[in-house]
């Protein structure tokens, strides 16, 4: 399973992430990102990969899950 | 900078970190001379890391993680390391490691010493902020007498990292001591070791050395025979708040938090506990016989964090009281991360509307909402710190939520602080 992982000092609320994956990814009142804790699904990996390469502030990865976690 | 005062150093039994003579002279007829390594290097090696597991010693920084897995990790780093003392004692309400070199310099600098020889690091580097010069001059008259007298193996050296509540996160310090920038680092993996530059980096809280070199020279059946199985040994408490005669003490861990705020003589019946510090929680009297302990005071909701007990007099505000705690706290935000940068002021902001009584009818939503929000969002636990301690306050201050949200506040909230807070900072 993947996770999202989001550097919260590189981010700058740019909010793309969250146009792209609003499944998984919501902003709060200030504009910054929250990432719903739940494994990401198959089918939104490769949409997540992109808003990855697509932040501006290059602050999202994606991590394999570690087991149990 | 408030005065450092110890209300008592006495525990019952040998084991003891304050109390010992503060020169070298004395600090080594009194103890002995650090256990340092002398020829067989491997077997000085497995016979201290053996001890310090036997131990059971955990971190008295805040994480209170277990010191013989810390020294695990930054051995497994590799040689030509430094041993960081963190002596930056960030939190307002806490002098324990103040006291702590002021008294009993050598004790740390041992303790960092034998770190040392275990990783094979090249340096110790003990971190005063700037203004300490109180403390800052202790370490250096120390450092003066162990060259002197050739007890310092490796290179000991006194920093002076800036005096803010964040500086003295581990990612922080490692990274002010490389680059001079006093910012916490994103680590999603905190077992990973910290570095500065390439070299290894282990920091130890001053408090968590000294036990260090007091377990080397006592065994680790000295340091068990304080405290619980679980938790064992003994812990340094600044009381402070709404009592007689505030100072640090030294406590046996399992010691219940009321026993511990009684030490300094409460000027009142306590209406309620502040435990670990500015980032800790607020604890009711129901809960006021809890042990001392991790787990005893995970199971409140609450942790020991540093070592701190405030005590909040019947003659208080809780609410406004953590208002003032919530701004502080927004204040000393590194100012790296959104949700910590935009989302403390704004729960500060709740807090002080609500212990005012200017209550407007989405303020409780939006605050439990906010609180839900930030945390776990920054790259260090500084928003999770302040968020926890507001959370504490809603809880155990509820029947006060209540009246103040119905716009009668209390009265209380007008008077002075019964906290301590930096002579420069002012409440809102």
């Amino acid at each position: 399973m993947m996770r999202i992982l989001i550097d919260p000092v590189a981010c700058d609320a740019y909010g793309y992430c969250a146009e792209l994956l609003p499944e998984a990814i919501t902003l709060d009142e200030w504009g910054y990102p929250i990432v719903d804790g739940k494994p990401l699904p198959r089918e939104l990996v490769d949409t997540a990969r992109r808003a990855a390469r697509d932040c501006p502030r290059r602050a999202i990865t994606l991590r394999e899950r570690k087991g149990g976690r | 900078m408030h005065s450092v005062s110890e209300a008592s150093a006495q525990t019952t039994g040998r084991y003891r970190l304050l109390g010992h003579p503060t020169d070298l002279a004395g600090h080594v007829a009194t103890l002995g001379p650090a256990p340092l390594p002398s020829g067989n290097a491997r077997g000085w090696h497995e016979a201290f890391v053996s001890v310090l597991e036997a131990s059971g010693l955990a971190g008295r920084g805040g994480a209170g993680f277990p010191s013989a897995i810390k020294l695990a990790v930054a051995h497994a780093a590799g040689k030509g390391g430094t041993i960081v003392v963190n002596a930056m004692e960030g939190e307002p309400a806490s002098d324990k490691d103040k006291l702590l070199l002021i008294r009993s310099p050598h004790l740390v600098l041992d303790g960092a010493q034998l770190l040392a020889a275990a990783t094979s690091a090249r340096r110790v580097m003990v971190c005063v902020p700037e203004g300490r010069e109180q403390v800052a001059a202790a370490v250096s008259l120390a450092m003066a007498e162990r060259a002197a007298a050739g007890c310092a193996p490796v290179e000991e050296v006194l920093v002076r990292p800036p005096d803010r509540f964040v500086a003295g996160e581990e990612s922080a310090l490692a990274r002010w001591i490389e680059s001079g920038q006093s910012l916490p680092s994103f680590r999603p993996d905190k077992g990973t070791p910290l570095r500065i530059g390439r070299k290894g980096a282990l920091v130890h809280n001053a408090e968590t050395l000294a036990h260090v070199a007091m377990i080397a020279r006592t065994g680790p059946d000295a340091f068990r025979a304080h405290g619980l199985v679980e938790d064992p040994g003994t812990s340094l408490v600044t009381i402070s708040g709404a009592v007689e005669h505030p100072g640090v003490v030294e406590i046996d861990r399992g010691t219940p938090l009321i026993d511990i705020a009684n030490r300094a003589t409460p000027t009142g019946v306590p209406q309620a506990l502040l435990v670990g510090g500015y980032g800790g929680s607020w604890v009711d009297p129901v809960h006021f016989t809890t042990p001392y302990a991790s787990l005893s005071l995970r199971a409140i909701g609450a942790t020991a964090g540093v070592g701190i007990v405030i005590v909040l007099g019947p003659d208080a505000c809780g609410l406004m009281e953590s208002a003032r705690i919530a701004h502080y706290m927004a204040g000393q935000s590194a100012g790296q991360c959104g949700p910590c940068v935009y989302g403390l002021p704004a729960i500060a902001d709740d807090m002080t509307r609500l212990a005012r009584g200017h209550v407007d009818a989405g303020l409780m939503a939006r605050l439990e909402r906010r609180l839900r929000e930030v945390h776990g969002r920054g790259a260090c636990r500084h928003p999770d710190g302040a968020v926890n301690l507001v959370r504490s306050a809603l809880s155990v201050f509820a029947a006060d939520v209540a009246t103040h949200a119905h716009g009668t506040p209390c009265g209380w909230g007008s008077r002075t602080s019964q906290l301590r807070f930096p002579p420069a900072w002012r409440a809102a």
